[in-house]
């Protein structure tokens, strides 16, 4: 198996973690939690197709993940916003009981 | 063209202008409506003093006429011209118009002191003055038309101006719907007219219809029964004169007109709008005449005018003999206007535009002094109008009983010193030399003895014996009886303000005065009419035709005022329910002249029921022809609609009503996937992926 190989099975794994938890856990943190995991995962991907690719030297993927980490940065800031906001107005952060947009 | 004909239109306009400014005024603006009023008149007046010194001093060299016409409005390739025209005629009516206009106007003051539809009524009182200037200076028989239209409208609104009593409301109407009976004649002429000659101007310079090239073609075209088109149409304009003034057989607006209040009878029904009826006969005397056998004194003899005569006489003692059994102070001096009228016509017809428009002249004077003291006279006795109610007036209503005396002895004809002798002398005379028949002169003489029997039957009734206006207060009970003899001063007629007897003063003056222009020994009426020359010559009085007549025309006035005195004067009625002297000796004829030849009831009978049967004819069509057509028509279409309703809902809608369903529906159902739960999406999202990427592999092995 060769390190690249490694690699993508962790990160593989990491998603298919961060995905379980944010498809089944009821609380609305713990659902952003898993998102980051799989935010992660991708970032995870960029720098082993990186290091392992065909220019090294050029240092391209670690830019890529300083953006990615940035905006996931401002993006967890506008969840969190988003969650307590959701718990002021119903008191609650239970996923299930968020169903505005029922049709 | 001297600047008064360009001006003259201002005469009329200025009245028109102070009623428009009286109907927009707030309501109470009691002294800018009569000042608007009365200054417009004053003003017309001063104007019409102009224009009438530009007609005179033309004497000798025919008669001064100028026309000012201008394009009014484009029928196809034709104008339509209205103008206007001075000439005597016109400068002598305006005078008349203005002034007797004014003094009435300054006389309404008075007593319409305490209306208070005040504003209202010198509104139509400018705006009558307005029509009646308007049909004196029109050149044209289409201004003319407009004009005689607005003053039959203002008559109208005036008879009826209390409309809240349906008497007076229905003598309204009566007097319009009569007049438009004449109207229509009047149309019907001037529209053949127009048809005949190409034009209505009056003068135009040789092209106008009443100048030698229209009259000449107008003669010789013949109509029905071989008469000349021009006689047609003489004979269909005077059946508008006819229903204007009042002749028989359309005279019974006239004395029911004076449901109006005392100033317009007056204004209207003496002075001014039924003389327009006269006038116009003496504007479109050239038609009248032309073709006409000149007599032996130089007066036309022509069919039209042979008929206007004898309307002209029978209306003469047909109204005089009425008036002598009528107790309303007003009806006597209506039936005495239709009288004078008569006279008017005949003048016209026997005697040419001078002689009838002389009678007009100092009619108007007199006439309108007559009604304007009878004005003060009802004022004074508290809103009453029988005669056999007052009494003993002289007394009480010095200055009225004196003015009312001059008027009177004007109307009788008195000898020598009132105008209406010398004014209807000329009219006995002119018909004496009539050659077509003697009967006019006859009915004429036997007017006149009637004219001065009922003047002097009501002034004996009005102004001499006792007053007997308390009878009925004090008849009401015995109680109240020392209480009325305490309050009777109160109720006692009283003379008027000065600003009624002061304008009565006036015309006084004048019904004597007027005379001396037109006596045979100095015609200046007759020249100033003609433009002949005259001159002053004392012997014609006493010309053996001239002296005999008027001796006998005297006589005929004596008697007549000696009967009156000697039945009513000398032996006083003592209570109002006593009855009158000619009732007790001739209950027959009273009755029948009371009734005034039962022509109200006549025509009721005839006229009237053939009015009323055709009235239920058209309404019997109206409801059952062309109201079931119409049912008809209504069934049909209710029918088409019914099919059309339900081929909409059982064809058209069905199938869409189906289809909208099935997509309501539809659209129900995929909703039901939005659960609203954010997870759920992700999951689907994921299991899509997964089936995404198996299809993917799959799909590249395969």
């Amino acid at each position: 198996m060769t390190p690249l190989q490694g690699c993508l099975l962790v990160s593989a794994l990491l998603f298919a973690i961060g995905f379980a938890g944010a498809v089944t856990r009821r609380h609305a943190i713990l659902a952003l939690v898993g998102i980051e995991l799989m935010l992660n995962a991708a970032n995870l991907n960029f720098i082993a197709f990186w290091r392992y690719g065909a220019h090294p030297e050029a240092l391209t993927g670690v830019m890529f993940v300083i953006f990615s980490i940035a905006i996931a940065a401002a993006e967890a800031a506008v969840g969190l916003a988003l969650i307590i906001a959701i718990y002021r107005h119903k008191k609650t952060s239970n996923l299930d009981e968020v169903k505005e947009l029922k049709g | 063209m001297i600047w008064i004909v360009k001006n003259l239109w201002l005469i009329p306009v200025l009245p028109l202008f102070a009623a428009g400014i009286i109907a927009v005024n707030k309501q109470p603006a009691r002294k800018l409506a009569a000042t608007l009023a009365i200054g417009s008149m004053a003003l017309g007046f001063l104007l019409s003093l102009c224009a009438f010194a530009a007609t005179l001093g033309h004497h000798g060299d025919g008669v001064f006429r100028e026309v000012f016409s201008f394009p009014w409005i484009q029928f196809g390739g034709q104008w339509m011209d209205i103008g206007w025209v001075l000439d005597p005629l016109t400068a002598i009516m305006l005078m008349m118009v203005t002034f007797v206009g004014m003094l009435i106007f300054i006389f309404s003051v008075g007593y319409m002191a305490h209306d208070e539809n005040f504003m209202r009524f010198f509104c139509f009182l400018a705006l009558f003055a307005a029509g009646m200037l308007g049909v004196v200076i029109a050149n044209n028989l289409f201004l003319f038309f407009v004009s005689w239209e607005i003053v039959g409208l203002t008559s109208y609104l005036l008879i009826g101006f209390w409309y809240h009593k349906p008497s007076a409301a229905a003598a309204a109407k009566k007097a319009f719907i009569t007049t438009r009976i004449g109207d229509l004649g009047l149309l019907l002429g001037m529209v053949w007219l127009y048809a005949e000659t190409g034009t209505l101007n009056f003068y135009d310079g040789g092209k106008g219809c009443l100048e030698s090239g229209a009259l000449a073609t107008m003669l010789t075209h013949a109509t029905i029964g071989g008469m000349a088109v021009s006689t047609m149409i003489g004979l269909l304009i005077f059946l508008g004169a006819v229903g204007k003034s009042g002749q028989v057989p359309l005279h019974v607006w006239l004395p029911d007109a004076m449901e109006g209040p005392t100033p317009v009878s007056a204004l209207i029904h003496a002075a001014t709008m039924v003389a327009a009826g006269v006038f116009l006969v003496a504007r479109v005397y050239p038609l009248m005449s032309v073709g006409g056998i000149i007599g032996a004194h130089g007066v036309p003899v022509t069919t039209s005018l042979t008929v206007i005569t004898w309307v002209g006489a029978i209306t003469a003692i047909f109204a005089a003999s009425i008036a002598v059994a009528q107790n309303d102070i007003k009806r006597i001096l209506a039936y005495s206007t239709v009288s004078q009228l008569g006279y008017m016509m005949m003048g016209l017809g026997v005697g040419g535009v001078a002689v009838g428009m002389f009678h007009l002249i100092t009619h108007a004077f007199f006439k309108a002094l007559l009604f304007l003291g009878s004005g003060s006279v009802i004022h004074g006795c508290h809103e009453e109008q029988d005669v056999r109610k007052m009494g003993g007036l002289k007394k009480y209503m010095p200055v009225t009983f004196a003015v009312y005396a001059v008027g009177m002895l004007a109307l009788a004809g008195f000898p020598l010193f009132f105008s209406g002798f010398w004014s209807k002398d000329e009219i006995l005379h002119s018909a004496h030399n009539w050659p077509v028949s003697h009967i006019p002169f006859l009915l004429g003489c036997t007017g006149a003895l009637f004219t001065a029997f009922y003047m002097t039957r009501q002034v004996a009734l009005v102004f001499f014996g006792s007053y007997r206006g308390h009878e009925e207060k004090s008849a009401h009970g015995h109680s109240a009886h020392a209480h009325s003899h305490s309050s009777e001063s109160s109720h006692d007629p009283h003379e008027s303000p000065a600003v009624m007897t002061v304008p009565l003063i006036i015309l006084a003056g004048f019904a004597i005065l007027l005379g001396f222009v037109g006596t045979p020994a100095w015609p200046w009426f007759d020249g100033y009419l003609t433009g002949e020359e005259f001159k002053f010559d004392f012997s014609k009085l006493t010309e053996p035709g001239t002296l005999g007549l008027m001796l006998a025309s005297a006589a005929i006035v004596f008697t007549g005022l000696g009967l009156g005195w000697f039945l009513y004067g000398k032996r006083q009625r003592k209570t109002v329910a006593e009855k009158d002297v000619l009732e007790a000796a001739q209950p027959f004829i009273y009755k029948l002249l009371e009734n005034k030849y039962f022509i109200d009831e006549i025509y009721e009978a005839t006229v009237i029921r053939f009015n009323a049967f055709a009235a239920w004819l058209c309404d019997f069509a109206d409801q059952w022809i062309f109201g079931g057509a119409v049912l008809l028509v209504k069934y049909i279409t209710v029918g088409l609609a019914w099919l059309y309703r339900l081929t909409d809902e059982y064809f058209v809608n069905l199938g869409f009503d189906t289809g909208c369903e099935a997509l309501r529906e539809g659209g129900g159902g995929l909703s039901k996937l939005h659960t609203g739960r954010v997870q759920t999406y992700l999951r689907v999202i994921g299991v899509a992926l997964v089936a995404l990427i198996i299809f993917l592999i799959w799909g590249r092995k395969a």
